[in-house]
């Protein structure tokens, strides 16, 4: 489904001194698969998430999608694939807050360009009610707590039925139990929908409860391996 | 929820949250819509004015008047000013016998206090002939209008308009009869002329009062005259009998001491000063507005910032530029907007204010316009900003803290 080859993400700080935060990643991510990217801070866990959700791109290599040379989309083009075929979950949840709650989640669905198989509104108060916050669809983010906010988050990345999940170490602001309970959403999620998830997470404990771990150090993988699970 | 609708909850809890920024911002296109709508409102109710006027008392009329009034068609200063002619009985009786001259009103006006009981009402008092009916188109509601009779005796008999009538004895048709007082002479009403309209607190021929020049020696003691109505006879038009007017009070005045002219002429000079008028205050009016786009840019700019991070999470979910455009566009032209319409909604209460003294109205054309402008400023100075927010790489935007 992803396929990153020879992949470099490189910042030019000065002239004449640039800084690579990837080097050459060689990288297949298929469909349906759990996978933690980890690493320590400033390994290039983001940047990579980045580049795999074409929200950045990189400065060689190739990274192709469902078939496609991302490198040859275009603006649009991209912004499409990221309404429809990604979901993203963020550490910070970046909700709106002028928007409530229910908004939020039908956010996205104001930018697709498709025809809806479904009501995009029944789906997200299904969402809620799935995630146990049907109660705070008309209140505003900021005054629902942490762990809500990431249910809302985790909605909204689900409204276009996408194929892949991006999650940027979404637990990362919340406690152990919240945390955990996250993790058994998103393992739901993968499980019974089918959908392809990759988070980025510093916690061990976390990563081992996905079902590939991908390990990155100064902006190369080190070791990318299946858990026995 | 619609993509529209979602833009416009975007941008209208923007500001909700900063009113008196939005309020400042609005304030330059506020005023610039003021100025173009009170302006065009002014000149509408000018208009409608001095048109009501003429109709009232006829286009086949030539007014003639002391000094230099108007010439080729504009204002001249002047008139009536001191050391100029006065006109005389002789002059009366020499326009009589000029060709297609149907008839002669010499006039003198005076305004004066018009008492009766202890009431009093400002008014114009017109001293002149019975001549000054059929000049000026009027007709009698209650009672009569003087006669050539009444001139010759002297009478000192009064004809009110129908304003002063209604305001010195509740009803007009109470005044026959009675007496009123103007400059401690006493006269008495013998009618009331039918009302003509027009005039908005300001002189209507609805407020003044007739005399017969002879009898009212307050006001005309020398029996000269301020003006002489002409009235055009029928088969003649009025530019001819205009000029063998002119020609035949040249025999004893030099080209300067006097004005001859009609009606459309006052019109169309009026007409004149205000296009200048409206020229300087349309620049006013343009730079205000413009001012105002540079306010809401700049505030456009400093929204565009603040937001990076949505901007950034927007994109994300898959909005495109144009998306991002739109948004900040939408914001700017209601920013805009919400200037122009409360720039329309004070002039209207200004000009509801001012009703009573002046005609003054907005017509549709000029809500139009007024909001026309507005969407254009908000568009125009919406866009650069815009374009800024739309173009942001999305990485960078959705990083910033
Ligand atoms: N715009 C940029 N310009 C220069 N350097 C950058 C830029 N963005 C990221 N970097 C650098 O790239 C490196 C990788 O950053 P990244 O955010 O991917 O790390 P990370 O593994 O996610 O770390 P953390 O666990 O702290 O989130 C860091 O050293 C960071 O300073
Ligand atoms: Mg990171």
């Amino acid at each position: 489904m992803i396929k990153l080859s020879n992949v470099r993400k490189e910042y030019v700080l000065a002239d004449d001194v640039i800084s690579t935060v990837l080097h050459d990643i060689d990288l297949t991510i298929k469909h349906g698969e759990f996978s933690a990217i980890i690493g320590p801070s400033g390994s290039g866990k983001s940047t990579l998430m980045h580049l795999i959700g074409l929200l950045d791109k990189p400065s060689s290599g190739k990274i192709i999608i469902q078939d496609r040379d991302v490198s040859r989309l275009s603006d649009n083009q991209t912004s499409t694939l990221r309404n429809e075929f990604v979901g993203f979950v963020f550490q910070q949840f970046n909700l709106i807050n002028k928007l409530t709650v229910l908004e939020n989640i039908l956010l996205p669905t104001i930018y697709a360009r498709r025809a809806f198989s479904y009501d995009p509104r029944k789906k997200a108060m299904y969402l809620l009610e799935r995630f146990g916050i049907a109660n705070k669809a008309s209140v505003y983010p900021n005054r629902i707590s942490g762990g809500q906010q990431q249910r809302v988050a985790i909605a909204r990345a689900l409204i276009m039925e996408p194929s892949l999940i991006l999650a940027d170490e979404p637990t990362g602001n919340l406690d152990t139990k919240t945390g955990d309970e996250i993790m058994k959403l998103l393992k739901e999620l993968n499980e019974k929908e089918k959908i392809t998830i990759v988070i980025v997470t510093h916690e061990p404990d976390i990563a081992r409860r996905t079902k590939r771990q991908i390990k990155i150090v100064d902006g190369h993988i080190v070791t990318s391996l299946k858990s026995k699970k | 929820m619609n993509y529209f609708t979602f833009l416009f909850k975007s941008a209208l809890f923007n500001f909700s949250r900063n009113k008196g920024r939005t309020f400042l911002t609005s304030l330059g296109i506020l005023i610039g819509v003021m100025s173009v709508v009170l302006l065009t409102a002014a000149g509408l109710g000018l208009r409608k004015y001095i048109q009501q006027q003429f109709e009232s008392i006829g286009t086949d009329t030539i007014r003639i008047l002391p000094g230099t009034v108007i010439r080729n068609g504009q204002f001249r200063g002047g008139g009536g000013s001191l050391g100029s002619i006065r006109f005389d009985e002789r002059d009366v009786l020499a326009i009589r016998r000029v060709t297609g001259v149907a008839n002669v009103a010499p006039v003198f006006t005076k305004s004066a206090n018009i008492v009766y009981g202890g009431k009093k009402q400002f008014g114009d008092v017109y001293a002149s002939t019975d001549d000054i009916f059929v000049g000026i188109n009027v007709k009698a509601q209650y009672g009569r209008l003087f006669e050539k009779s009444d001139v010759q005796k002297r009478a000192k008999v009064a004809v009110l308009g129908s304003n002063i009538a209604k305001n010195l004895f509740g009803d007009a048709s109470n005044a026959v009869g009675n007496t009123v007082k103007a400059e401690s002479q006493v006269f008495k009403v013998i009618g009331v002329a039918e009302s003509k309209g027009g005039g908005f607190g300001g002189p209507s021929l609805d407020d003044y009062v007739y005399v017969p020049y002879r009898g009212a020696q307050v006001f005309n003691p020398d029996r000269k005259f301020s003006a002489i109505i002409v009235k055009v006879k029928k088969g003649f038009t009025v530019p001819f009998v205009k000029d063998e007017v002119s020609k035949a009070l040249q025999r004893r005045y030099k080209e300067d001491d006097f004005s001859v002219f009609e009606p459309t002429e006052v019109l169309n000079a009026l007409e004149s000063i205000f296009a200048t008028l409206n020229v300087a205050l349309v620049a006013i009016a343009a730079i205000s507005l413009v001012v105002g786009g540079i306010g809401i840019m700049n505030i456009m700019y400093v929204t565009v910032t603040e937001k990076i991070k949505e901007i950034g999470i927007r994109r994300a979910l898959g909005a495109r530029k144009s998306d991002i455009l739109y948004q900040f566009l939408i914001e700017s032209v209601i920013l805009s907007l919400f200037g122009g319409i409360l720039g329309l909604v004070l002039s209207e209460l200004i000009i509801l204010g001012v009703q009573q003294f002046f005609p003054a109205y907005i017509d549709l054309g000029s809500v139009i316009i007024a909001l026309g402008i507005s969407t254009l400023i908000g568009v125009v100075f919406g866009v650069f900003p815009a374009k800024t927010a739309a173009d942001l790489v999305p990485i960078d935007a959705i990083r910033n803290e």
